[in-house]
Parts: C-alpha cells; sequence; structure tokens
C-alpha cells in the first residue's frame, strides 16, 4: 500500500495488436518531481494520457488521491480532473488562437462553476501575476505572447484548477533557450509554494538532473531501471 | 522602428579578411528585410574549407533567414543587401545540389510522399552528373548504406512514411551529400529528434561531412551541440551577429552577456548533480527576445542585460576584437565576468 498522490499499477495501453505501455507501475508523491524520459515512441504519451484518463488503458490501475480512476465513469471523474491538469510542450498549440489570455484562463473556472463576475477577473490577474506574466497581457492573444510568455499563460490556465498535480509534456523542450530557465524557476517556486507534484516529461538529461526528485526511463513500452 | 541604414555598421571589422585561400563561402554585410522590417542586420561571417562552424541563436534571430539566402532562396518579397559568395561566385542558387546542399530541419516535408526514397536520391544525382539511371540508383542505394540505413537496396525503394524518424534524417543527409557538395548547411537538424537519435543524426552528418570533404554549417540553438561539434561558432541576436569566434575560446570566455547568459542558464552537466539539487534557482535571462519589428533603440540585447547602461540603450554597439579571431559586439564586453552565475540569477521579473 502506498499513500503517493498518483499510484499507477500495471497499466496496459493497447493499440489493436500493440502494446504501447506494458505494465508499468510508479508514483508520485504530493509535492514531488518525477521525471519520465525515454526515446521517441517508448510510451511515454500513452502513458500520459492513461494517467490523465483520456484515454482508458487496457489494463492496470491508475489511483489518484487514493481512488482507482480507471473504473470510474465520466460523470464520477468530472470533479476530479481539475486536480490533475497537463502543460504541453507546444505553447501555442495548447491555447485557443481566437481566445484572449484573459479568457484562456477563466475558462476552467467557468466550466467547473467556481466562477463569480465580482471577484473573477481579479482572479485571473492575480494568476497571471503568479507565473510572471503582467495581468494586461491578459487582452492580448496567444499570438501577440513570445514562445515563454505563452507557455507561462498556459500554466496559469492549467492552476486555475487548483491542481494537486501537474503533467508537464516536454514544457521548455520548444522555448527558446534563453528563457527556458526562467520557466523552469517558475515551476521551482510554484512546486515550493503550492506543494505540487509533477510528473515530468523530458529528453534533456541535464535538465532532469536539476528538476527532478527522482527519474524513471521507459523504453518499448516498459521501465528500465536507470 | 529601425532604419535599415545604421551608422555603426562600419565599425564592423572586416575579421577574417586577413585570411586567405581556404575562404570556400563569403559573407559581408548581408541584411534582409521585409516590408522595411530588418530581420538581418549587417551580418558577415566566413566559412572555410572543412570546417564546422555553428549559427546559434533563437526564434527572431534571423538565423533561418541566414540560411535561406545561404541557399539562394530566399522568399519572394525580401530585400537583400550585401553579398554572399561561394568559391567567390555570388549566383548560389545556381550552385544549389551540387556545390552548397541543405539538411533541412523537417525530413518529411523535405521528402516527396509519392516517391520512393532511392528515387528522389537518383533524381538528385542525375540533377547534376550525366549518369544513366542505372548508375544513379546505385549511387542513391550506396548514398544510403553510407548512412546507415540497414537492407539500403529494399529501403531505398520504400517511401519516406515507411521510414522513422531518425532514417528519414539520415536519408535527407545522404540526399545532401551526395552530390558531394563543398558546403553542407544543415539548419536545426535534430530538433525534432529525441536525444539518441539527435547523437546518432549529428554522428552520421559528422561523417558524411568528413567522406566528401565539405564544410558544415550548423544551426542550432544547442550549445551542447555546438561544444561538440563546432570548431567557430557564430552567436546572433535580434537580426546581428553578438560573438563570433573559435568554439572553445567562445564558450570558455564568453564576451557578450547574451552569451554568457545561454551559457550560465543550461542546468549543470555534472554527472555527481544527484535528482533532487534541484532547490537551487537557475541563473536565466529576463524577458524574451525581441521580434523584428519591434527593436528597443541601442544594443538589442540592452533591456534583458544587467550589465546595460543609458549608453547601451542609445548606441547600437560596434565590433571589438576580444582575442585572435574572437569578436564581440558589446559596449561593456571587457566587464562581463565569466562565469555569469551571480549576474543572471535572481533577475526581478
Amino acid at each position: 500500500m502506498s499513500d503517493a498522490l498518483l499510484d499507477v499499477r500495471d497499466l496496459v495501453v493497447r493499440y489493436g495488436t500493440v502494446t504501447a505501455v506494458d505494465h508499468v507501475s510508479f508514483t508520485v508523491d504530493a509535492g514531488e518531481t518525477l521525471a519520465l524520459n525515454g526515446p521517441s515512441g517508448c510510451g511515454k504519451s500513452s502513458t500520459v494520457a492513461a494517467v490523465l484518463q483520456l484515454r482508458r488503458p487496457e489494463g492496470g490501475e491508475v489511483r489518484f488521491e487514493g481512488r482507482e480512476l480507471t473504473t470510474l465513469a465520466e460523470r464520477e471523474l468530472r470533479p476530479l480532473r481539475p486536480r490533475m491538469q497537463p502543460v504541453f510542450q507546444d505553447p501555442y498549440g495548447s491555447l485557443s488562437p481566437r481566445h484572449r489570455i484573459r479568457d484562456a484562463v477563466a475558462e476552467p473556472l467557468k466550466v467547473q462553476g467556481r466562477w463569480n463576475p465580482a471577484d473573477g477577473p481579479a482572479r485571473v490577474a492575480e494568476l497571471l501575476d503568479r507565473v510572471g506574466l503582467d495581468p494586461a497581457y491578459g487582452d492580448r492573444f496567444p499570438h501577440e505572447l513570445s514562445g515563454g510568455q505563452c507557455q507561462r499563460a498556459g500554466i496559469a490556465r492549467a492552476l486555475a484548477s487548483e491542481p494537486r498535480l501537474l503533467v508537464l509534456d516536454e514544457p521548455v523542450s520548444a522555448l527558446d533557450p534563453s528563457i527556458r530557465a526562467g520557466v523552469l524557476n517558475l515551476l521551482t517556486d510554484l512546486q515550493d509554494e503550492l506543494g505540487l507534484a509533477y510528473l515530468f516529461i523530458c529528453h534533456d538529461r541535464a535538465v532532469v538532473r536539476h528538476f527532478a526528485d527522482r527519474a524513471i526511463e521507459m523504453r518499448a513500452g516498459r521501465l528500465v531501471t536507470a | 522602428m529601425k532604419s535599415q541604414s545604421e551608422p555603426t555598421s562600419d565599425v564592423t571589422p572586416d575579421v577574417t579578411s586577413d585570411v586567405t585561400s581556404d575562404v570556400l563561402l563569403s559573407v559581408r554585410d548581408l541584411r534582409i528585410a521585409f516590408d522595411g522590417v530588418a530581420a538581418v542586420r549587417g551580418l558577415s561571417f566566413d566559412v572555410r574549407e572543412r570546417e564546422v562552424l555553428a549559427v546559434v541563436g533563437e526564434s527572431g534571430a534571423g538565423k533561418s533567414l541566414t540560411t535561406r539566402a545561404l541557399l539562394g532562396m530566399l522568399p519572394k518579397g525580401a530585400t537583400t543587401s550585401g553579398t554572399v559568395r561561394l568559391r567567390g561566385e555570388t549566383d548560389i542558387a545556381a550552385q544549389r545540389g551540387r556545390r552548397i546542399a541543405l539538411v533541412p530541419q523537417d525530413a518529411l516535408s523535405a521528402l516527396s510522399p509519392v516517391h520512393p526514397v532511392g528515387d528522389q536520391l537518383a533524381a538528385a544525382v542525375r540533377s547534376v552528373a550525366g549518369v544513366s539511371r542505372k548508375e544513379a540508383r546505385a549511387r542513391a542505394v550506396s548514398a544510403l548504406d553510407r548512412v546507415g540505413i540497414p537492407d539500403a537496396v529494399r529501403k531505398a525503394r520504400a517511401y519516406p512514411h515507411e521510414y522513422s524518424g531518425g532514417m528519414r534524417q539520415r536519408a535527407v543527409i545522404a540526399m545532401a551529400t551526395i552530390n558531394e557538395p563543398d558546403v553542407v548547411v544543415a539548419d536545426e537538424p535534430t530538433t525534432a529528434l529525441d536525444a539518441e537519435l539527435q547523437e546518432q543524426v549529428l554522428r552520421v552528418l559528422g561523417e558524411q561531412r568528413e567522406a566528401v570533404g565539405a564544410a558544415l554549417v550548423l544551426v542550432t540553438h544547442d550549445l551542447g551541440v555546438v561544444r561538440e561539434h563546432a570548431d567557430r561558432v557564430l552567436v546572433m541576436y535580434a537580426g546581428r551577429q553578438v560573438e563570433q569566434g573559435p568554439t572553445e575560446r567562445v564558450l570558455a570566455r564568453p564576451r557578450a552577456p547574451y552569451t554568457a547568459g545561454l551559457l550560465a542558464s543550461l542546468p549543470p552537466d555534472a554527472p555527481e548533480s544527484e535528482p533532487g539539487a534541484r532547490r537551487r534557482r537557475l541563473p536565466s535571462i529576463p524577458g524574451s527576445p525581441p521580434t523584428p519589428d519591434a527593436l528597443p533603440p541601442g544594443c538589442a540585447f540592452a533591456p534583458r542585460c544587467p550589465l546595460a547602461e543609458d549608453h547601451c540603450h542609445q548606441e547600437e554597439p560596434g565590433s571589438w576584437t576580444a582575442d585572435a579571431g574572437h569578436d564581440v559586439s558589446c559596449h561593456r564586453w571587457d566587464e562581463v565576468p565569466y562565469p555569469a552565475t551571480e549576474l543572471f540569477l535572481e533577475q526581478p521579473v
């Protein structure tokens, strides 16, 4: 037994006859960063999709905050989804090009029924400020921001749901080198302040060594011992 | 908004004019603009025989446009001035595929999806050499074999979608080197690949370059790649050169704050640093690189530079020689500390 925040056991993901994830098990504790790496096609993204229940796995368990997710109906999952939020690689692709930044950040609050016109805008401004963006940027569209600013907006949007776990899928690999360190520092600060747990997908070994508490590696669908 | 004519451009010394005959590719005061917006603002460099020159810069630095100018394939609507000479010749487009060739970033879109890979290589051969189809096909197969594609005879008949990402990138390297060019230009050739494939592809690129005796212009944003593979490095920022010199000198003692900041912000790649050593914040460069249509006055890096003083915000720096073959464009180049860790820690957002 474990009281890990996320406890993945014997996860299996199959596409037809292809086994993309083959009995993978790992845990992520609250406030901890677990790096998951491996070459293209090793099953990282399938693992992430199954953890987030974006795709139901063919086998195994995904326990989050002690609840087994794979057997829950979508209706039962919905209140849990805000607590595990993804941040994607492509900062522009993860925000709608037709929504202003402030609307993108407000959207989770509205969808989750937590939007209050009286203090909602102030909450959005606070979130933008928290990720190092001038709240005035809320008026802009994603294409009017740099890649790093856009990625910060994506993080602000994820934080709006008040998650306990962020699934960071190559969050800095598409960013210019001069702004990567700033985004990594932001993630470090947020973890310290909010006690967030991170499942961190990353290719760069130096970044993993710097950023992660522990690292696991996948090859051809299986975990290998590092 | 910047005008295209810059008062300081005549300060830029012709840094490599003292070096003589082994210059293959020579770029002088290259300027590229679109609708009056200057994207490349006076770039000069040489590529010598068999040398590997890394061009480092981030989005908006102008490195992709520079690459295109080297190959004579600038988009329509570009206003250019300055010269690009390949062995003295200015009509680069006529030499593309023969004396100079491109390894593009995205191998999938560089290959035709509707023709077998071998046919595409053979067509590249026949576009230059008057050889039979049979001979061209044989050369295509041996080129695929040389870049480490297993079962090259069979793979030559396969289509690009039947290749893995790494194999595709090998195939475009085979295509770029098949006519034994003098210069290979590789535009971020490994950006789309994972770490292991990056190593393999760079090794293959290096081997093929050696085999055909070509020089290599390697466009990258990865300083680790520069360290491993480049003889010289040219660092670009906002359309200009900020620093150029022998790789070991530039990386060991960067003179431009931008280069120093980039190096300082890399996570330490020391094997002894254990996971979880991360509670230390990384040094980081504040802000974002400017877009060409919104360049700040003076030095383009000044708004992000912890060393900037009034002067830097007013006047664009000229070029200074820090040591032999190592040039820098920074008003305060001789005050840049190294390592610059302290300089770039805890910058206010």
